[in-house]
């Protein structure tokens, strides 16, 4: 009866392409198009500028509470351009530039967080899900829809969403076991911020690793920097790539950091220095990626500065419009749609007696 | 028409609706090689291979997480919860995501999956595997509930909850899985949900039930027919969410006096909403305080107490004579 070794494949790598200041490693650089990476940078800024809008117009009860993105761009923009508009898209709560990039109007984003179901609404031919709050559950929802994909031959990938802390639910586990064990076409796209709220990632697991999770489920798992949009990416096609070809899903942790609050019903001073955030300030992904635009030519400190006046005032534009939607939405009856495919009729009579006790209020 | 057992019902229902409908699939513990531990998949693994027919890990909530994908990409899964009891493992997924992606998306995404479990009591099994909690999914907006009482009703129901495109929470009476054959036709038929059935008629009372305790409720009707000359009207729910207010209102108007009969537990069962709705639409019609004969409020005993916990026939009889006596 021996007691030996067993060698169970075990490897992991860490990829990295920018440096701290941007500097590139050319060896490793992905090949993207100019335009892709203009749209890339562009679509990073607008979601810097329209947290920083969120914020204000929350602080001014205009806004209920939302979860900003503000250091995670690199981390969303970098994997969600590495699929096609026919994949699929399963996001959290905090994939703002995700949505953006895939499509989500502005205006949308702000009725949703202004209160208004309407807001969550997914455009049409826009293959995402809606956002989904409660943590790491959405991931069972992005294996299912991978499967469907699988046994209709159809070629697709799900990519999902999720944090540090979803390591920790039993949905993680679940999600990442069938996913191996059916050989899904899904990308787990997992945003290492480390806090999640309060609680840093050192607390959410022991493990030294978010990305050696994946060896457990007999799958690949890579850790790479997620303020690098260039490792994001290249890490995120390869996956892809794999998962096209019907070689299974991946698991790919992005070291990044929630540069801002939790939500906005959160005060990060109570449980972080000052001095950890400046540390990640200075590796902000977008500053990165600006310095690569501008060493390989791509674009100037002035066009930068440019783009930059274009986004706010695009974003300026997007809460004009959507205060107008605002005005013809919010009749309190439309809770009732959309419950059922047809309203069983207790839920009509309930929906007549809400309609009559609104009379009675306005008298 | 074939005589078939519930399980051989409800396996005909699945082979029929897979045969038919591509997008309709399977999934659950043990449900392909072993044709499911009560045999209610025995060949579809065979017959409709294994992208249609999942034997997955042990994961509830894994399983109603993915069927809820899939559902969203256009499948009809039907997966299947090993015993209700088990079911709270993935209660998050129906409360959290399933019941609500219509809602949270507009009307863009819809869940049309099925979701199957065996519940109650009556076949001595162990702590877990005989509870009887169909209010948690009823309480949960966006699922629909149902409880078949025999073979046709089971198949029929079947056949509906795949075909809706709302997810259908479908509790089967696994002691009625084989206790009783029935004919059942060849030709698909559907039931629909949201509707009960009068499946004895009686002047001076209304049972209201379902599930395994449709039998003894119709036990009990006979009785008293013989012991008291009394006429009781039951009626089988077959649908817990929604529940069908105009059949029950139509029977209490007419009889005046109520019991209604469930395995739940009392405290807040079924039988809580349904005095609820008798009072809000029939309270002048009662002659008496609507009666409850149902689980305790305990966890459901071991199967040496268990007859005593669920109602039987000379419960349902007494819980009769005190409403006729009131």
């Amino acid at each position: 009866m021996p007691r030996k070794k067993l060698k169970p494949k075990l490897q992991l790598e860490y990829l990295s392409v920018l440096d701290d200041k941007g500097k590139l490693d050319k060896d490793l650089e992905p090949k993207i198009d100019g335009k892709t990476l203009k749209r890339m940078h562009r679509v990073m800024l607008l979601c810097r500028r329209f947290d920083e809008h969120l914020l204000k117009w929350q602080r001014q009860g205009r806004v209920g509470t939302f979860a900003p993105v503000k250091g995670q761009e690199a981390s969303q923009i970098g994997s969600v351009a590495a699929l096609k508009d026919e994949d699929w898209v399963v996001p959290s709560f905090r994939e703002t530039a995700v949505a953006l990039w895939r499509g989500t109007p502005l205006t949308g984003l702000i009725l949703y967080n202004a209160g208004y179901n309407e807001g969550g609404q997914i455009p049409e031919n826009q293959n995402d899900l809606p956002i989904s709050i409660p943590v790491a559950s959405q991931m069972c929802q992005a294996v299912g829809i991978a499967y469907a994909m699988k046994i209709r031959r159809e070629k697709k990938v799900t990519m999902v969403y999720f944090g540090d802390g979803a390591t920790s639910e039993g949905d993680f586990h679940e999600s990442l076991n069938m996913a191996q064990v059916f050989n899904t076409p899904t990308v787990f796209l997992c945003q290492n911020n480390h806090w999640a709220i309060s609680v840093p990632r050192e607390q959410q697991t022991a493990s030294s690793t978010l990305a050696q999770k994946a060896l457990a489920y007999g799958m690949p798992g890579i850790q790479v920097d997620g303020n690098d949009l260039l490792a994001v990416y290249a890490a995120t096609q390869e996956a892809v790539e794999r998962a096209r070809k019907g070689e299974g899903p991946t698991l790919i942790e992005c070291v990044t950091y929630r540069l801002s609050v939790h939500t906005t019903a959160d005060d990060p001073s109570k449980y972080r220095s000052d001095d950890e955030v400046e540390t990640w300030m200075e590796r902000d992904p977008i500053i990165r990626m600006q310095q690569y635009l501008k060493d390989k030519k791509l674009l100037t400190e002035k066009q930068i500065k440019k783009i930059d006046e274009e986004v706010v005032e695009e974003v300026n534009k997007a809460w004009d419009e959507a205060a107008e939607q605002m005005e013809d939405l919010g009749d309190p009856l439309d809770m009732f749609d959309h419950v059922y495919a047809d309203m069983p009729p207790y839920l009509k009579e309930q929906r007549d007696a809400l309609k009559q006790s609104m009379e009675v209020r306005r008298g | 028409m074939a005589e078939l057992t519930m399980v051989e019902a409800i396996n005909m229902a699945l082979k029929q609706e897979m045969e038919a409908d591509e997008s309709v699939l399977v999934l659950g513990e043990d449900v392909g090689v072993d044709g499911g531990i009560f045999r209610v998949t025995d060949g579809l693994l065979k017959q409709f291979g294994e992208d249609r027919v999942m034997d997955t890990p042990v994961a509830e909530s894994g399983i109603v997480g993915m069927a809820t994908g899939m559902a969203i990409y256009g499948m009809k899964p039907v997966c299947e919860m090993q015993f209700s009891g088990f079911s709270y493992f993935a209660f998050h997924q129906l409360e959290g995501q399933t019941s609500r992606m219509r809602w949270r998306s507009r009307g863009r995404y819809t869940v049309p999956l099925v979701c199957r479990m065996p519940y109650g009591g009556g076949v001595r099994a162990l702590e877990h595997h005989s509870e009887s909690r169909e209010t948690y999914f009823a309480h949960t907006p966006g699922l629909k509930m149902v409880i078949p009482s025999g073979p046709r009703n089971a198949r029929a129901l079947l056949v509906s909850a795949i075909r809706d495109p709302d997810p259908v929470i479908f509790f089967e009476p696994k002691l009625n899985y084989r206790s009783f054959r029935e004919e059942v036709p060849e030709e698909a038929e559907t039931l629909p949900i949201g509707e009960s059935q009068v499946v004895r008629e009686g002047r001076d009372l209304t049972l209201i039930t379902y599930g395994a305790l449709t039998q003894r409720s119709l036990q009990a009707a006979e009785q008293l027919a013989d012991e008291d000359g009394v006429e009781a009207e039951v009626i089988d729910l077959l649908s817990i969410s929604p529940l069908d207010d105009r059949k029950l209102s139509e029977s209490v108007q007419k009889t005046g006096r109520v019991v209604i009969v469930h395995e739940a537990h009392r405290s807040f069962g079924p039988g809580a909403e349904i005095i609820a709705r008798i009072n809000e639409k029939s309270f002048y019609y009662l002659e008496a305080p609507v009666e409850r004969v149902a689980g305790y409020d305990v966890i459901t005993p071991f199967f040496a107490r268990e007859q005593d916990y669920i109602p039987d026939v000379s419960r349902i009889i007494e819980g009769a004579r005190r409403a006729l006596s009131a």
